[in-house]
Parts: C-alpha cells; sequence; structure tokens
C-alpha cells in the first residue's frame, strides 16, 4: 500500500525481510548501508539486544531520486526471526509492499524455514494482505558453506508454488533470473506460479543487490 | 488490491491539515506537530521544522504506537488513545488519528501537558473527519503517476543498485 503524496510529491514504499534468526536479513540491509552511496541512504536504525540480536526491527531508508516529479523511496525493514518476537514480526508487516524471505540455506536450518514461512503468510493472512498477490522473493542466502541444501530441495519445500486462477496469467512466464526455469507453467495439468528466487552470500555481498533490483521493481511495477 | 489499500494525499488534503495543525500549534505553545501514517511515514509536519532525522522519526512513532497498542490489548483495552513521552526538556504527546494515521505533538517548557491535552482535543475532532473522508474517498480518482514513471523508475533502480 504505497502512499502517494501528491502534496510533498513522494512515494514511499516499504519492504520487508523477513525469515529465520540468523539468516542473514539484517547483513542484507548492512551490505546495502554500506555501498550505496551516502547521499541516497538515510541513517541505518536498529533495534537490537545487546548481543546485536534484532529485537523489534532494522530500518535504511533508501532514496531512489526523482521520477517524474515525485521523490521515491524505499523503506527496508528487517523483522526478528527468533520465534518468540512474533509480536513485533507482526507490527513490522504492516502497509508491506513487497516481501524478501531471506531462508538459511544449511540442511539444518531446514525446519527452522519452513517455520517462518508458515508465519509468514499466518502473519500475512491476520492483516488481510496475500502473498501470492505481492511483489515477493525469495533469497537463499549462505551458499558458501559446505553444508548448504541443494537449491531444488529447498524450492521443493520453500518455494512449491501456488495455484494460478486468474486465467489472464495462465501462460509459460520464463524465469528471467534463471536460464530453462519458469516463474509460471503447468505442471499436472494444474497452473503454478512461484516467486522468483536468489541465491546469495549475503556476508560478502553476493546475490543481496540482485534480489534488493528485483523486488524493487516488482514494486514500482504496482505504482502504474 | 493486494495488500493493504492504497491511499494517496493531495494537495488540498495538505492545506486542510495544515490549517488544523497550525491552528491547534498556535493556541496550544507547541513547538511541532507532525502526522505519520501507521506504516512509518511522514505525511505532514507542521510548526518548527524538525532538526532530527524525519524519516527514522516516522519509522520509530509508528513502532512505538503500534507496540504500544498491542500493549493495550494485553490489558483488554481496546487501544491507548494517545501516548506520552516525557523529558527534561522536550516531550512528544502521540494521538490516534481514524485508526491510520498518529499525530505527534513535539513541546518544551513553553506550554504544559495540561494545554497541549486540553487544545489537542479539537485538533483530534477535526483530523479525524479529515482523514476519514480521504480514507473512504474513491481510490481510482488519484490522479497517479504517468505512464513513462515505470521505466524510469526502472532505470534508476538499475544505476543505484548497479546493473
Amino acid at each position: 500500500m504505497s502512499m502517494i503524496n501528491y502534496a510533498s510529491r513522494e512515494i514511499n514504499c516499504k519492504l520487508v525481510y523477513y525469515g529465520p534468526g540468523l539468516g542473514g536479513k539484517t547483513t542484507n540491509l548492512e551490505h546495502v548501508y554500506n555501498k550505496v552511496a551516502p547521499t541516497s541512504r538515510g541513517k541505518m536504525i536498529s533495534l537490537a539486544t545487546e548481543t546485536e540480536r534484532t529485537l523489534f526491527f532494522d530500518f535504511l531508508p533508501v532514496d531512489l531520486g526523482t521520477i517524474r516529479g515525485f521523490k521515491v523511496k524505499f523503506h527496508l525493514y528487517t523483522v526478528p526471526g527468533q520465534v518468540y518476537y512474533n509480536a513485533s514480526r507482526k507490527l513490522i508487516l504492516k502497509g508491506v509492499d513487497g516481501v524478501v524471505f531471506v531462508a538459511d540455506s544449511q540442511i539444518e536450518r531446514m525446519d527452522a524455514n519452513i517455520e517462518a514461512m508458515q508465519n509468514l503468510y499466518e502473519n500475512m493472512t491476520q492483516h488481510g494482505y496475500d502473498v501470492s498477490k505481492i511483489p515477493f522473493a525469495i533469497q537463499y542466502n549462505k551458499r558458501d558453506l559446505p553444508n548448504a541444501a541443494p537449491i531444488p530441495e529447498l524450492q521443493a519445500a520453500l518455494n512449491p508454488g501456488w495455484p494460478v486462477g486468474e486465467p489472464g496469467k495462465q501462460r509459460v512466464t520464463p524465469d528471467p533470473y534463471h536460464e530453462s526455469e519458469f516463474l509460471v507453467k503447468q505442471e499436472d495439468g494444474q497452473w503454478i506460479e512461484r516467486a522468483p528466487y536468489f541465491e546469495a552470500v549475503a556476508l560478502t555481498g553476493e546475490g543481496v543487490f540482485d534480489t534488493l533490483k528485483a523486488i524493487s521493481k516488482n514494486v514500482v511495477k504496482t505504482l502504474g | 488490491m493486494s495488500g493493504a489499500s492504497s491511499w494517496s494525499f493531495r494537495e488540498d488534503d495538505a492545506r486542510q491539515i495544515q490549517s488544523i495543525l497550525s491552528a491547534f500549534l498556535g493556541e496550544s505553545n507547541a513547538r511541532t506537530a507532525l502526522i505519520v501514517d501507521r506504516t512509518g511515514q511522514m505525511v505532514s509536519t507542521a510548526g518548527e521544522s524538525p532538526t532530527f532525522d524525519a524519516t527514522a522519526f516516522a519509522s520509530l512513532t509508528a513502532a512505538d504506537f503500534s507496540a504500544n497498542d498491542q500493549l493495550a490489548r494485553m490489558l483488554g483495552e481496546s487501544e491507548f488513545g494517545a501516548l506520552f513521552h516525557q523529558g527534561e526538556r522536550e516531550s512528544m504527546y502521540l494521538a490516534d488519528i481514524a485508526r491510520r494515521v498518529i499525530l505527534v505533538v513535539l513541546f518544551d517548557n513553553r506550554t504544559t501537558l495540561g494545554l497541549v491535552k486540553l487544545r489537542v482535543k479539537t485538533a483530534v475532532v477535526q483530523l479525524n473527519q479529515v482523514f476519514t473522508d480521504m480514507f473512504n474517498r474513491d481510490g481510482t480518482s488519484a490522479p497517479g503517476v504517468e505512464s513513462e514513471f515505470l521505466g524510469e523508475a526502472e532505470d534508476e533502480i538499475d544505476k543505484l543498485f548497479g546493473s
């Protein structure tokens, strides 16, 4: 629900990084903070515990500049990943325009990923939002670790896709980010859509901007 | 619509809100009044310009109010309609408007909490009306962005985040 402020000629879009604890959500934001020109970003706010675990959220505003007379800004938020912080996690989703789910690729974290994904769906539903209808991307982080699960396994568990009901959307759509893969295709006679996914090593920055670019472009499309 | 409903804020809305906030500031002797939406975005400011990072302030205000909303529910209240944070020199008073935005009043020792609370009542009633009308307005009446906007925004995204 981007708010278009015609008085101040501003459009603000809210992007939320969601996912299990210690998956790399804050690291994604830190990389963006460090790499984007200081003139294009604001201060990064972290409401964290003494041990640097996110308690409430991290916040980073990024300024896209003036486009056709509108100042366009992306507000990047992370949620706390730990299971028991659900109350604050849910609050941050309010008014979200796009979601990035940061999954931890390590095999041992598969259950935590699945639990966090279910939690995302639940919290979105409680706000009256539909994950399948808003800009949504999945980032498989920590691809450099030896115990990282294979992508097909992660896709099957976290991105099995949702049925496409609208006849207008029932057409084969290639995945622009992965050759010979598809975002929308027919499987066993049913049309299925998947969220775009990205591989990342957030600590080194690999894949961080690919993810951010994809989600922010999809969010901008919803403004037209 | 996929997420929550979009809303737009027009120049005539801004004028109406400015006049309500200016009248309130004059009567209460408060320094600054800000309107922040519940998703954490600054909507409008009146009075002395804030010297702090207004974007960060708006996001923290929304979080503060939302967290307190949940605390209220735990106590069996539907909401805390207003909050007050007291500092040695600077204080802030926050009030809910139409369940969608928050009025934030910043004041110092040139006035008192009592006067602010007394004067804010009228402003809250007026703002409630303005915002309720705004949210009920047909969303299609907003002019929207120009057709070239999308392409140019994508170019800017590539430039800023690397292509």
